[in-house]
């Protein structure tokens, strides 16, 4: 019984310093990564090549996505201001449900999903495959050469990508209920113009998604590059980065909502 | 003349955290030498190159390359020696998102400053040595096994680099593969005057090309000759892997406790 007990506190202690190991290992290599960023700046074609893989290819996933989220927001909140009869603040509603929060939580979910995985699956079986060995036996350094262009592209990619997720998203609104439910458009677009602020909505939920930015592609490198070179362990790391990412965006979202707009 | 001694590996110990893989290795490499590294499955042949490589540090003793200590050397030191070298990886290791022309520009583009014209020139030479100037534009998903090896050996050839590792350069390939990479070995070296070092399993190939080989068991060098002396050879381990037999130093069984007792039978012979 003791000795049962005594196993149990052992494997606790033993997953907490394995994971506090591993937190630091993570912060080294991230901080290895913007030191070795300057090939990226210098070489900015490495970067731009990885904006088409990460941000370009991830379009089409955030549009439907957007719109369709943007739609089911001004059904559900026409639905229900109509019952205070305030159904013309659904712009407002729709708006700021989306700059705020929704554009670059779903975008950085969406962004995790699509772009995060397909990072690490890609230095992964590059590591698998004795790629960045190969690169290194010929003198040239695989974080700054594969790994900075790719985290360099997902930081810049992440802000427009809720941009545009926010702005399909208030298309999808203006669709349903100017279009189809027939709320007057001057209201719809008036009150969001009046109610949503530059500064405390739009400029907020754009800090939000660069940090989000920064998170999801962070954990995806780290994920790639320290996945074990095995089909199992790209499989393993594929997986990680995924879950990680939307529970750390989830987590930062909240404490980037307590400070911003609760000023805590 | 003596040619010049380009690898000096000296008492060199190597261990993954306390399990040894190495134990006092000592290995001289001259110029313009095909060099055959041979023995089991995970007995420290890679580990070697990795070594020669810079990619690990020994536990003690060194390896120097071109005179210097390897494992003393910072970063840039390391790099700059590791420009003079090429390594030829199990598989290839082709960059699978660049085309083969890519691949052997590779680190032209990186450590040159050459304009694209002349950089467009050497590729092609370089290809053409290997047999597949007229494949520069295909992608590595479509060439097969032998051929990603050439391109792989066309790229780590690509600075005229004054040593070449190729790790099981002859795994997986059919005979006619297997006899182009190995005179292609042969001829790379003796053209550029470079020293090759092959880690590889297949006896009767290599021994067909190389200048010297050594045999390493349980991180040691079991034996060392020429071609003609290990074909010759009556050491127990040297006879056992030359000739493929099944049984010798090296056993079949792995070790396990009696078979009878696995098996439940002593207490029914009671």
């Amino acid at each position: 019984m003791f000795k049962h007990l005594a196993a149990s506190i052992r494997g606790v202690g033993h997953r907490t310093t394995e994971g506090i190991w591993q937190l630091g290992h993570a912060t080294r290599f991230f901080l290895l990564v913007l030191l070795k960023s300057g090939t990226s700046f210098r070489r900015f074609g490495l970067v731009i090549r990885e904006l088409y893989y990460v941000g370009v290819l991830s379009l089409i996933i955030i549009v439907v996505s957007g719109l369709f989220v943007g739609m089911v927001l001004g059904l559900q909140g026409y639905e229900t201001l109509q019952k205070y009869g305030s159904e013309s603040a659904v712009g407002t509603l729709v708006a700021l449900s989306l700059v705020r929060e929704l554009g670059p939580v779903v975008a950085a979910l969406l962004f995790a999903s699509r772009a995060g995985s397909a990072i690490t699956a890609e230095i992964g079986l590059m590591k698998a495959t004795e790629q960045l060995a190969a690169m290194g036996m010929m003198a040239v350094d695989p974080v700054a050469r594969v790994v900075a262009p790719r985290f360099w592209a997902g930081v810049i990619s992440m802000p427009f990508l809720a941009a545009i997720f926010s702005v399909m998203g208030v298309f999808g609104g203006y669709l349903v209920t100017v279009t189809f439910i027939g709320v007057d458009a001057g209201s719809f677009w008036s009150q969001m113009q009046s109610n949503v602020d530059f500064r405390i909505d739009i400029l907020n939920g754009f800090i939000k998604s660069c940090f989000f930015g920064v998170a999801v592609t962070a954990i995806a490198v780290f994920e790639g590059y320290d996945s074990p070179p095995t089909a199992e362990g790209v499989s393993g790391a594929t997986t990680r980065t995924v879950v990680t990412s939307s529970l750390v965006i989830l987590g930062l979202d909240f404490i980037l909502t307590a400070f911003m707009f609760r000023g805590i | 003349m003596t040619p010049e001694v380009l690898v000096e590996v000296s008492d060199l110990n190597f261990s993954y955290n306390t399990r040894p893989i190495l134990k006092g290795i000592n290995m001289t490499m001259k110029r313009g030498q095909v060099i055959a590294i041979m023995g089991g499955s995970g007995s420290g042949k890679t580990t070697l190159l990795r070594l020669i490589g810079g990619e690990v540090v020994p536990s003690s003793g060194y390896v120097k390359v071109s005179g210097q200590v390897v494992h003393q050397l910072d970063r840039d030191a390391l790099f700059e020696i590791r420009r003079k070298m090429g390594m030829l990886f199990q598989f290839g290791a082709l960059f699978t998102d660049l085309s083969v022309f890519d691949n052997v520009a590779f680190q032209m583009r990186e450590h040159t400053d050459l304009p694209e014209s002349m950089i467009r020139d050497l590729v092609l030479m370089k290809l053409h040595a290997v047999g597949l100037r007229g494949a520069h534009h295909l992608m590595p998903a479509e060439l097969s096994g032998g051929m990603a090896r050439r391109v792989a050996l066309a790229r780590s050839i690509a600075l005229d680099p004054m040593l070449i590792m190729y790790d099981e350069p002859f795994t997986g390939l059919d005979p006619i593969s297997l006899g182009v990479i190995g005179s292609l070995i042969r001829r790379m070296t003796d053209t550029l005057g470079m020293t090759s070092v092959i880690v590889t399993h297949d006896v009767q190939e290599s021994l067909k090309i190389v200048d010297y080989v050594y045999f390493i068991a349980d991180g040691v060098i079991a034996a060392h000759g020429t071609p003609a002396e290990v074909r010759d050879s009556v050491a127990p381990f040297v006879h056992q892997f030359v000739h493929g037999e099944v049984d010798g130093p090296v056993p079949f069984h792995y070790p396990a406790q009696s078979y009878r007792r696995d098996l439940n039978l002593e207490k029914a012979l009671v």
